[in-house]
């Protein structure tokens, strides 16, 4: 039912572009088309400050910019602290009525490495000074951008170039950081999990996340189809894949409370998803049933948070 | 003529930020450079300066949020030392390739290994080429000053440059001195509020930090190069108009007893009051020294240091910082200055005070003693770390 209507709701989404066609992204790149959601859902009146990383590298080669709002590139691991700058200038600047008084989403955008690893640092504290700012982790699971090398929010088993598969070491053999478990633990106002491959849910999982007062964090998966070895236009089944077979359940945190977006009584089998990615191809059937167990069981964790409301 | 009070260096320093009516202040704790934060946090805490103040995580952060409020728009703050600067350099590079005016405090203090709190200047050479303009100071009414001289130069829309001022850790920032304060009518009208150029904000998007492939980079980092060098009329300008103000006029090189004077002493921040104490006692026995000060670091002043040296016969120059493998920093450029020149004179260079060792006047007089000496016999580019054992 959800997904039925959500062919219909998307065309009832603006037709404005604030991330405009033309950039430089791999052909069905998840995370581009993220990022575009994103920006439709704030609008115009948002200050992006964006990580190095895929999005920056595709979006802003001097003198050329796919930003029609404004964006702001400074570093790697700052962009938590950079979006606390813009964030706590525009109050002060308002408050001293030097810029019209009115409402400005500070948006800081990093991609998995910029937020789970080289930028935890500086997001845990703009957390936790509790900025009014949205961070949103585009997650595609690996440093894409430098030549997929693993990361801590690479998943357990995938191959990479610094994971890679060898004699003796199947790929990543750590799991992957959950990371809006750690943005939850600084007790901010709004957490959520979203995809691409459920747009309305995404815009309306921002949208909310800009209105409310303090700082929120939206994770989304974004799908890449060069690191993870699969086809372009598979980049939408992916996703939604990942969510049907519970290794990416969608979720929010409001004030501390859970709740699954979507639930699902029976998961799809982990092998749907597998099996369409280059970079599980090495997974033995013994492999891929201990990845399962976890996700079941990680699943099944989050859904008695979600029933307990807690 | 403005009040005239004593205060400790750090405080005045704070006190100065909040007369310059700053917008945002983030910094993070390093030793010597507390003094400055914490009377900042008290002056916001009593409300009488109007600034979002955040004690950030890191000094990287503070630095990035510096970056992130002054690209908005605000007139922006921060302040460190050694660790804490070696932490945040990668972001001193981006600030100035961003064009971005701020300011920074250094109480500058050794480099680790080994850990040591106390002031030498190899933090601030650490980050010689970053781009910003960098002042050394000589004393507190010096950071003082210079305080609103750098704001007023680094938003001058023929600037558009960060700044940093060098204060020697413990040596300034924790002693008691005599300051002349500023009326707040007379620094208001000195230091306006911040214009920018170009702010983000949605009624007129820009992009900012932007990446460079090979075939543009080059262009822009000669355009900030260039900007960096262009910025000296605009330096001597500002200084112009501040003297006329207060009555306290600041140069790129100053001297001391040079004239006819066959040794001349170069010197930069504090020590240069104490080398001006070696230079009275060694002209009262009849020696012909004189003493050259460096204070503005960069854009560095080569035609100022050319003819401030012009009839020396040698240059005995004091280094704070070990460029390991080569000689001190200030050597370095000095000889660079000099090089044209003919005649030119000698270079002996010391490096001395590491680590906050106290130099005394009759260090500099034994150091220009031994340099005089060592040309003499034909050591004409001499090096060496004084008064160390072993």
């Amino acid at each position: 039912m959800t997904e039925n209507l959500n062919v219909f709701a998307v065309r009832t989404l603006t037709q404005k572009e604030y991330f405009a066609p033309g950039h430089r992204s791999c052909q069905g790149c998840a995370e581009a088309l993220a990022v575009r959601l994103v920006a439709k859902a704030l609008g115009r009146n948002v200050i992006i400050a964006n990580a190095t990383g895929c999005m920056e590298i595709v979006s802003s080669p001097l003198p050329y910019t796919s930003w029609r709002v404004p964006w702001f590139h400074v570093a790697f691991e700052n962009t938590a602290a950079v979006a606390s700058g813009i964030e706590s200038a525009l109050k002060v600047l308002m408050r001293k009525g030097r810029i019209p008084s009115k409402k400005i989403v500070t948006l800081a955008m990093a991609g998995d490495g910029g937020t789970a690893d080289i930028g935890l640092q500086a997001l845990s504290g703009a957390l936790e000074r509790g900025h009014n700012f949205l961070y949103i982790c585009t997650d595609n699971e690996a440093y894409m951008n430098t030549g997929i090398q693993r990361s801590s929010s690479t998943p357990f088993g995938a191959s990479t170039t610094t994971s890679p598969v060898g004699r003796v070491q199947m790929g990543q053999i750590t799991w992957k950081k959950n990371m809006p478990a750690i943005a939850a633990a600084h007790n901010i106002p709004y957490v959520a999990t979203a995809c691409p491959s459920y747009p309305i849910d995404l815009i309306q999982k921002v949208k909310k996340a800009a209105d409310i007062e303090g700082a929120a964090y939206v994770h989304i998966l974004s799908v890449c189809p060069t690191g993870w070895r699969s086809a372009p236009e598979l980049s939408i089944k992916l996703g939604r894949l990942a969510v049907e077979a519970g290794i990416f359940p969608l979720y929010e945190v409001e004030n501390g409370k859970y709740h699954l977006s979507i639930d699902f009584p029976k998961l799809k089998p982990i092998k749907e998803y597998i099996k369409l990615q280059g970079r599980f191809r090495h997974l033995t059937d013994d492999m891929i049933e201990e990845i399962e167990k976890r996700v079941h069981k990680e699943y099944g964790q989050l859904k008695e948070k979600a029933t307990k409301g807690a | 003529m403005g009040k005239r009070v004593g205060m400790e260096v750090s405080i005045a320093a704070a006190e100065a930020v909040k007369q310059a009516n700053v917008d945002v202040i983030s910094a993070y704790p390093i030793t010597p450079q507390t003094h400055i934060v914490e009377h900042l946090s008290e002056i916001v805490a009593n409300g009488d300066l109007d600034a979002e103040f955040f004690c950030v995580e890191s000094e990287h952060s503070a630095l990035s949020v510096c970056v992130g409020a002054a690209a908005t728009g605000a007139r922006t703050f921060t302040c460190t030392s050694s660790q804490g600067l070696a932490l945040m350099s990668e972001i001193t590079y981006i600030a100035s390739g961003l064009r971005l005016p701020m300011l920074m405090i250094i109480s500058n203090r050794t480099l680790s290994s080994p850990l040591s709190i106390w002031n030498d200047h190899s933090d601030a050479m650490s980050i010689r080429d970053c781009g910003w303009i960098q002042f050394f100071v000589e004393n507190g009414q010096e950071v003082y000053d210079h305080v609103f001289i750098s704001y007023r130069l680094g938003e001058n829309r023929n600037v558009l440059f960060p700044v940093i001022i060098n204060m020697d850790g413990f040596i300034l920032s924790h002693v008691i001195e005599p300051f002349e304060l500023i009326e707040q009518e007379k620094i208001d009208q000195f230091l306006p509020p911040y214009q920018p150029l170009h702010r983000l904000h949605p009624d007129h998007p820009v992009t900012m930090g932007a990446f460079a492939l090979p075939s543009i980079f080059a262009e822009t980092k000669k355009a900030q190069e260039e900007a960096l060098r262009s910025s000296m009329p605009k330096i001597l300008e500002t200084w112009k108009v501040f003297g006329e103000m207060t009555g306290r006029y600041y140069h790129p090189v100053e001297t001391y007893k040079t004239e006819d004077a066959d040794t001349l002493l170069v010197t930069m921040g504090s020590c240069s009051e104490t080398a001006s104490v070696a230079v009275d006692k060694m002209r009262e026995e009849g020696k012909s020294v004189g003493l050259v000060k460096i204070r503005l670091w960069r854009p560095f002043p080569f035609d100022d240091l050319k003819k401030a040296t012009l009839h020396a016969k040698q240059l005995v120059v004091i280094d704070r910082a070990i460029s390991v493998g080569a000689c001190g920093p200030v050597a370095s450029e000095v000889k660079a200055a000099l090089y044209g020149k003919d005649p030119r004179p000698s270079v002996y260079n010391f490096v001395a005070g590491i680590s906050g060792r106290d130099v005394t006047p009759s260090d500099f007089i034994k150091m220009v003693d031994k340099a005089e000496i060592e040309i003499e016999e034909g050591n004409k580019e001499g090096y060496e770390i004084y008064g160390v054992r072993g």
